[in-house]
């Protein structure tokens, strides 16, 4: 165990990503307790100020603390994050097994459905769902979540095509395996590879997808603090105070460079072959 | 491909029709009068079977028929049909800056493979990767318009007044809107050469002596074509639906504008319209992409 630490941290992308990723685990988990300012509290002498002692990334058009609001996003970003790929994951996961292991029409009429999906990118469920039901966070995590479901329901269906006949399953079902049980103790756990790697690359896709529906107000609503929607109050004062939308975007910038990079470190990690 | 069309449709109608209960009481609001949502209702056929409207709706709508605005009270087709003057040639023009970009830096790092080249044209695709496209568009807006003043910051003043102007307001929001698929191509570029580099044939030419020029243009690129190609069709489709996010950084009036004013206006019709379109095309160009891939290499067959 201690030698595959030390590789993992000898590997350069990985130790970036790593630390990046660490520094906003940490950062959203200390806006939980402590913020340097109230992040919803407003002060109309300190509207729209650069970066200074008192508001180190300035302030934005209520003269809300930048820093405070930006903490409190990174909660929000990591949120939508785990839920969309959760999303994503349990029913595309469960889709591809049943889609693989059955094969015949089942298959057929689930990888057309996932065609289907493919056609509608976070951005276009969004518009949809918001025509219908008030904008918020929990339509922000369906659009992205589904957005995920055909490539996991697509991995897992090509992993159980190419395990279904294989010998140990063969010799699990001779010994009078039901489905269930070749399913989830033989199959399952030989898939989780491709679809852990899978997962860290659809993370920071989710944060840029929620960041974009909430630039758009189909996502997290005022005076809740989202990167996103900090980035589409600022562009009203862009000309007065370039700031309040440069750390903001930064912000999400970072994120998802640090998540790419630890991506990128653990696909190597786990799998030496794919290695550029 | 029909059966795919039919679920595209089909996720349309249930999240639109379905889901909400009565669309008629969402499109007027809870004050509207009895009397008003009965006459909505009637108008729109939502007093019949959900199936019975389902197959209505489609069957007009696979001729063209999206039903009639809300909110400018004229056919939701004709609306599409003019606000994709905005929408495609910023796509296409998104399409073609990154083709333009992707394939030669792909090309260059490929064939300066783990050397200082290389991990500079990785880099730079790294930050296309993380840098959000909206983001981008409002930084090239700080600088090139609030700072220097060489464009405007948003707007759009129509084909009418010349092709060139038009051309120039579209000019930021493409870079902006191809960025990230910029950096994906980028990369699909520099790992599918590297992967045809590796191969035998491509020894065999350098062993007798072909110049490196050629391996790489004439022997190696032809096949690294393939999944490019590939990539850059999906993406096609990925452009589109993010056009609809750059239309609001720069006040562009295209597909998407008209899909976030119909969600305010509670215009269903609007929305379910556009949404239906861009999906449907979404769709269709990954099915092209499919059989092209079929036809651009042999050794795949459908079937």
């Amino acid at each position: 165990m201690n030698r595959a630490i030390r590789r993992a941290l000898r590997h350069v992308t990985f130790a970036v990503g790593f630390a990046i990723t660490a520094l906003l685990l940490l950062t959203a988990a200390l806006s939980l307790s402590y913020t340097p300012r109230d992040p919803l509290e407003m002060s109309m002498e300190a509207r729209l100020q650069g970066p200074s002692e008192a508001h180190l990334l300035g302030t934005d058009q209520f003269g809300r603390d930048l820093l405070s609001r930006i903490m409190v996003g990174a909660v929000t970003a990591i949120l939508v994050g785990v839920i969309a790929v959760g999303i994503g994951v349990g029913l595309g996961v469960f889709l591809g097994m049943l889609s693989g292991y059955f094969g015949g029409w089942l298959d057929e009429v689930f990888m057309r459905l996932m065609d289907a999906v493919q056609g509608f990118p976070a951005i276009l469920s969004a518009l949809l769902i918001a025509s219908v039901f008030k904008p918020g966070l929990a339509i922000t995590m369906i659009a992205i979540g589904v957005s995920f479901l055909p490539i996991f329901a697509r991995l897992t269906r090509a992993a159980f095509l190419e395990l279904r006949d294989r010998e140990f399953v063969m010799a699990a079902r001779a010994l009078g395996a039901g489905d269930a049980a070749v399913i989830g103790r033989h199959i399952l756990p030989n898939t989780l590879a491709p679809l852990i790697v899978q997962a860290s690359i659809s993370f920071p896709v989710a944060i840029l997808a929620e960041a974009a529906l909430s630039y758009l107000g189909l996502g997290t609503q005022p005076p809740n603090p989202s990167w996103g929607l900090m980035l589409r109050e600022a562009q009203a004062f862009l000309g007065m105070s370039p700031w309040f939308a440069v750390f903001p975007g930064t912000a999400i910038a970072l994120t998802v460079l640090g998540l790419n990079l630890l991506g990128d470190g653990l696909r190597d990690l786990l799998d030496p072959k794919m290695m550029s | 491909m029909l059966l795919t069309l039919l679920f595209v449709s089909l996720l349309v109608f249930v999240v639109v029709r379905v889901l909400p209960g009565d669309p008629a009481l969402i499109m007027l609001g809870i004050e509207a009068s009895p009397d008003a949502v009965a006459r909505l209702r009637e108008s729109l056929g939502l007093n019949r079977p959900v199936p019975v409207q389902y197959v209505e709706w489609i069957g007009r709508a696979a001729f063209g028929d999206l039903g009639r605005s809300i909110q400018y009270d004229v056919p939701v087709a004709g609306l599409i049909v003019s606000r994709l003057a905005v929408t495609l040639p910023l796509t296409l023009m998104a399409a073609a800056l990154m083709v333009a970009a992707a394939i030669p830096l792909g090309i260059y790092a490929a064939t300066r493979h783990r050397r200082w080249g290389d991990y500079a044209a990785m880099t730079l695709s790294q930050f296309g990767i993380s840098v959000p496209g909206f983001w981008a568009g409002l930084l090239l807006i700080l600088l090139f318009s609030v700072k220097l003043g060489w464009f405007r910051s948003g707007g759009f003043d129509g084909w009418g007044q010349g092709a060139g102007s038009a051309l120039k307001s579209l000019l930021l929001p493409a870079v902006a809107l191809g960025l990230f698929q910029f950096a994906v191509l980028a990369r699909t570029t520099r790992s599918a050469l590297l992967e045809v580099l590796r191969e035998e044939y491509v020894k065999t030419a350098r062993a007798k002596g072909v110049a490196e020029r050629s391996v790489i243009f004439r022997h190696a690129l032809k096949n690294a074509m393939i999944p490019i190609l590939t990539v850059a069709g999906v993406q096609l489709g990925q452009l589109m639906a993010g056009s609809i996010i750059l239309e609001s950084v720069f006040y562009l009036p295209g597909l998407g504008r008209l899909a976030l004013g119909a969600i305010g206006a509670r215009d269903l019709p609007v929305v379910q319209g556009v949404v239906l379109f861009v999906a449907s095309g979404i769709v269709t160009i990954n099915a092209a992409v499919d059989v092209l891939y079929g036809v651009l290499d042999p050794r795949i067959r459908y079937e």
